[in-house]
């Protein structure tokens, strides 16, 4: 299932740092996801961000006002990926 | 506390390249030397406990807490102090502006954070105790929040929402004011450190190009200009100088980080300590870069009224630091 990644930014070289970071982890790992960067203030408030650089997965705000560290972005899209994947042998349930 | 730099320098400019001590290249290699280990040691160790201390101040909670607390006045202090510890990049100043005001922090309030914020911040600070002193750092921090405090008391007399751009208005109206439930973020202090480290390393690839420049024209002319050489053209008497330091520093942005080291150089030579704050404080608080941007949510009459009174009570400061220090 296609994660969709979307960078909240004006354009300043903070933005792109985290763009160029986000572009890395899901092509070494060949994550299944989407990127867009979003650019247009009317947009980026709609998530009620105060500070950009921005990453929103999946609609849901996950890191605000600093450029992520490759590692971290990386964790945070594999919990998505154990998290919709609807299996119940993922790490997080107790039944196995 | 850096006299071990001072040796260190010492010794490689004197001792292993040889050079004349009191010989003008060595004095500016001298400088140079000393002050960059100085300040990069200054700036990791400053960055890196504002991080930690910004960590449990993110922005979200400083909104909350401002829409919050009816402080009686004092709103107007916490907002600066908030700026102070908050790293401020100026393309956020805009979805910045509008969550505050969204948030229902009056505008005087959002001012001050918004002038303390670009002036106070780390990498000043670090700076400014490499290069002036701690006593002159605690002033300058004083007189930045002071500066946000008055500046922004000042503009809320102005009855100013009538000179919001009609897009942020219907921005405004159109934003449902959702009890934002805060979330504090739980985690431990240790799994913070990581996060915060990398922020350390970002801020100081971006800013340690800028100091070196810096230092190195500091350091040229360290050891090339003359002591005393500008106090003929800028003593305290010169009435004059503070303001035409300040409007002249309003239009410029340079990186504070590269700013800096000059007007120490300055000082050393004869400029007094007043002028040169404020132009280093009209160059780093305000700034053209900054007025593009909130364009989109402010008419040129308020950013006009903003930029005025911030530089007047720019002007101010600098009389007052050449009077008391």
């Amino acid at each position: 299932m296609s994660i969709s990644i979307k960078i909240l930014g004006t354009g300043c070289p903070k933005c792109n740092q985290v763009t160029a970071v986000v572009k890395q982890v899901v092509e070494e790992n060949n994550i299944d996801a989407t990127i867009e960067k979003v650019e247009d203030i009317m947009d980026i408030m709609q998530y009620d961000v105060m500070s950009t650089p921005a990453i929103v997965i999946n609609n849901e705000v996950k890191i605000k006002g600093r450029v992520p560290s490759v590692d971290e972005v990386k964790d945070i899209l594999a919990n998505k990926e154990v998290k919709d994947s609807g299996d119940c042998c993922s790490p997080s349930s107790s039944c196995c | 506390m850096f006299d071990w730099i001072q040796d260190f320098a010492n010794w490689l400019v004197y001792d292993t390249f040889g050079m004349l001590e009191g010989a003008h290249l060595a004095e500016a290699l001298n400088f140079f030397i000393y002050d960059s280990i100085k300040i990069i040691l200054l700036l990791v160790v400053i960055i890196f406990f504002m991080g930690i201390v910004n960590s449990y101040f993110p922005i979200d909670k400083v909104r909350n807490y401002l829409s919050r607390n009816k402080l009686y006045g004092f709103e107007y202090v916490m907002a600066s102090l908030f700026g102070v510890v908050t790293p401020f990049c100026s393309c956020s100043s805009v979805p910045l502006f509008i969550g505050f005001v969204r948030g229902g922090i009056p505008l005087g309030v959002t001012f001050s954070f918004l002038i303390t914020s670009p002036l106070v911040n780390e990498v000043a600070i670090g700076l400014f105790i490499g290069l002036f002193g701690v006593k002159t750092t605690i002033i300058y921090v004083v007189s930045g929040v002071l500066l946000g405090v008055f500046s922004g008391l000042i503009l809320s007399k102005f009855n100013l929402e009538r000179f919001l751009t009609p897009w942020v208005k219907e921005v405004l109206a159109k934003a449902q004011r959702e009890e934002d439930a805060f979330i504090a973020e739980k985690t431990p202090l240790l799994k913070r450190l990581p996060a915060i480290w990398n922020e350390v390393l970002n801020i100081l690839k971006g800013v340690i190009p800028y100091v070196l420049i810096g230092l190195a024209i500091g350091g040229l002319m360290h050891g090339y200009i003359p002591e005393g050489f500008f106090e003929q053209y800028m003593s305290k008497d010169n009435l004059f100088a503070v303001p035409i330091a300040t409007i002249m520093a309003v239009p410029m942005y340079m990186n504070a980080s590269g700013i800096l080291p000059v007007v120490q150089v300055l000082v050393s030579k004869g400029i007094p300590l007043g002028t040169a704050i404020a132009f280093m404080m009209g160059v780093v608080g305000l700034s053209l870069p900054e007025a593009m941007l909130l364009k989109k949510v402010m008419t040129f009459k308020l950013i006009g009224i903003f930029f005025g009174v911030v530089t007047l009570c720019i002007i101010i400061s600098g009389y007052l630091f050449n009077i008391i220090i």
